[in-house]
């Protein structure tokens, strides 16, 4: 069995990755300067010349990109090559309903399927093995981005996609699939199923998971692999650096390796930007020094992390995160759909039955992710029928629906009920245990 | 003609009905009829008050989430049959009860029926037409001091 993907990199010396480090970043911040005017002008205004950045030691000085400004170069402005070199685009959902674009180029799928096989790799996974890939296939990054690096690591890769639980389990079981990937609410699902369609979990050869695309919990591994009767390891990414396989865990379970040989990592302090110092809690900032169509420079990820740099029992020496603990905004995964309240807020207000006071109350039930949205009418709309107020929440649940792409339980409080907060409003009771 | 419904939305959770019903107690606000339609996440408590303009004004100053409906009020014979005159006189002409609920007077042997439709005076007519007694609201909220 292979024990590494790209044993050379995986395992290189500190010294090889910072020069190696160095040097990428070098060239991408002079490419960035040079193809993408956005950046041009950030760098002109903070006083930087490209060649003031001459390796690591001066990553700090360069500015921080942010969601937003990805949605103000919506969609294309951003790419640093010409669009003939762009081969694939994903997406990902944005604040007030307008997608982030990424691109990449046939080189950025190549490192995209990499850092995937890498992440198979480490979860005991070779050319023998048969991948069952449970992400949603499409503009989301999860299922073409596993789906590509299983290919490169030359698995039998099965593309089923999402939904369809028991079809799901049918196939794992008669297509004989050994590796799964899914978001890990998803894989507590299909376990339930498989205990309802009364399938012992025996009758499975899956040995290995992979998931991420939402917080999870060590009480949730446990259940999962009870349930499945495998091992189950963490992958992290997002849309924004590549997708699933910016960082991921080996069989040590200590923490997450990120691919920092596309990916530098820096954890700075949110409010004042400082970079803090190594194994300090803070927001997780990402740089891309590899990649052609997208290289995102010091983009603020928003997930609370720590790194820890100290050596693995794997053998690799990839920098390791710990799990996001959090986020820096007020940003929820549901059911591995960023959604954030303002979001929400606005296909309320573009509706008009409510008053602008709601709140979102999010639960697992089930192991499943349910969203409540309870608001407030305007007063003429609480009318003496039932028809009509189930109308209007049928209403509002459609739009949430096709706006969002979640599903979500429209309760309606009576008038003035809901908390008025002095100041920022705080809108979300999150119950999930998840960290 | 028509008579004015407190159309009161009620949240389910336990002690919200008592707190209503208290508001109305304290207002010496005497109760003609009443309804409860539920779901599971709320209620819609429609009451036939004494003085509804006073009950409302007293429901929503306590912070209660209330409207006045108008609706219709009709006397029937308390015998088989009485109903079903006025129900099919409606029905022929097409007009749709959104919900009707009944009571009875302790002074006289009539029932009365509450009905909410979506066109008040087309449905009066109707029924007027067809020789169903309608009820005035100075009937209906005085009804207990007979």
């Amino acid at each position: 069995m292979v024990r590494y993907w790209q044993e050379e990199r995986e395992c290189a010396s500190r010294e090889w990755m910072s020069e190696w480090q160095s040097q990428q970043l070098r060239e991408t911040v002079q490419r960035v300067y040079e193809n993408v005017a956005p950046y041009r002008k950030r760098m002109e205004e903070a006083g930087i010349r490209p060649e003031d950045i001459r390796g690591i030691e001066d990553l700090h000085r360069l500015p921080f990109t942010c969601k937003q400004d990805l949605r103000d170069y919506y969609p294309y402005e951003m790419f640093a090559v010409p669009m003939e070199e762009v081969v694939r685009i994903h997406a990902s959902s944005g604040t007030t309903g307008k997608q982030i674009v990424v691109g990449y180029t046939r080189n950025d799928l190549n490192i995209w399927a990499d850092t995937c096989a890498r992440a198979l790799v480490s979860a005991g996974a070779d050319n023998k093995d048969f991948m069952h890939v449970s992400y949603g296939y499409g503009l989301f990054t999860g299922g073409l981005g596993l789906h590509g690096g299983a290919e490169k690591l030359g698995m039998t890769t099965i593309p089923v996609s999402t939904g369809n639980s028991k079809r799901q389990l049918t196939i794992m079981k008669d297509f004989g699939s050994t590796v799964i990937c899914c978001t890990p609410s998803y894989a507590l699902h299909l376990g339930e199923t498989l205990k309802d369609m009364g399938i012992p979990k025996e009758e499975l050869r899956v040995k290995a998971g992979l998931f991420g695309a939402e917080p999870w919990t060590e009480e949730m591994r446990r259940e999962i692999e009870a349930e499945l009767g495998l091992k189950a390891y963490d992958i992290y990414g997002l849309t924004e650096i590549i997708g699933p396989g910016v960082a991921f865990e080996c069989e040590c379970q200590s923490g997450m390796h990120i691919n920092e040989d596309h990916f530098i990592p820096e954890i700075i302090d949110p409010e004042s930007g400082e970079v803090l110092p190594l194994g300090s809690s803070g927001e997780l900032v990402f740089t891309c020094i590899t990649k052609e169509a997208f290289p995102l420079i010091r983009y603020r990820t928003r997930d609370i992390a720590t790194l820890d740099a100290s050596p693995c029992a794997c053998g690799r020496k990839l920098i390791k995160m710990k799990k996001p603990q959090g986020r820096s905004d007020d940003m929820l995964i549901i059911r591995g759909v960023n959604v954030f309240p303002s979001q929400i807020e606005s296909v309320l207000l573009s509706l008009g039955y409510t008053a602008p006071y709601y709140q979102l109350v999010v639960e697992r039930i089930n192991n499943t992710d349910q969203l409540e949205i309870q608001v407030e009418l305007n007063e003429e709309h609480y009318s003496d029928t039932i028809k009509s107020l189930q109308k209007i929440t049928r209403t509002i649940a459609e739009a949430v629906q096709s706006t969002l792409g979640i599903s979500a339980k429209i309760r309606v409080m009576e008038a003035r009920s809901l908390p008025r907060a002095e100041g920022k409003a705080v809108h979300v009771i999150d119950k999930r245990k998840l960290v | 003609m028509f008579i004015k419904q407190l159309s009161i939305f009620v949240e389910n959770s336990p002690g919200r009905m008592i707190s209503i019903i208290r508001i109305l107690e304290e207002n010496h606000i005497d109760i003609r009829a009443l309804s409860l339609s539920d779901t599971s996440d709320f209620g819609i408590l429609r009451l036939i008050v004494s003085s509804p303009e006073h009950a409302c004004e007293a429901l929503r100053a306590k912070g209660s989430t209330v409207r006045i409906t108008e609706v219709l009020g009709i006397g029937i014979t308390d015998q088989p049959g009485g109903l079903g005159q006025a129900v099919q006189l409606l029905s022929e002409q097409n007009i749709n009860i959104e919900y009707m609920y009944a009571f009875t007077s302790p002074y006289n042997n009539n029932a009365y029926v509450i009905l909410r439709v979506e066109e008040n005076e087309a449905a009066a007519a109707v029924l007027q037409a067809g020789g169903v007694e309608l009820l005035t609201p100075e009937d209906v909220y005085a009804m207990g001091k007979k």
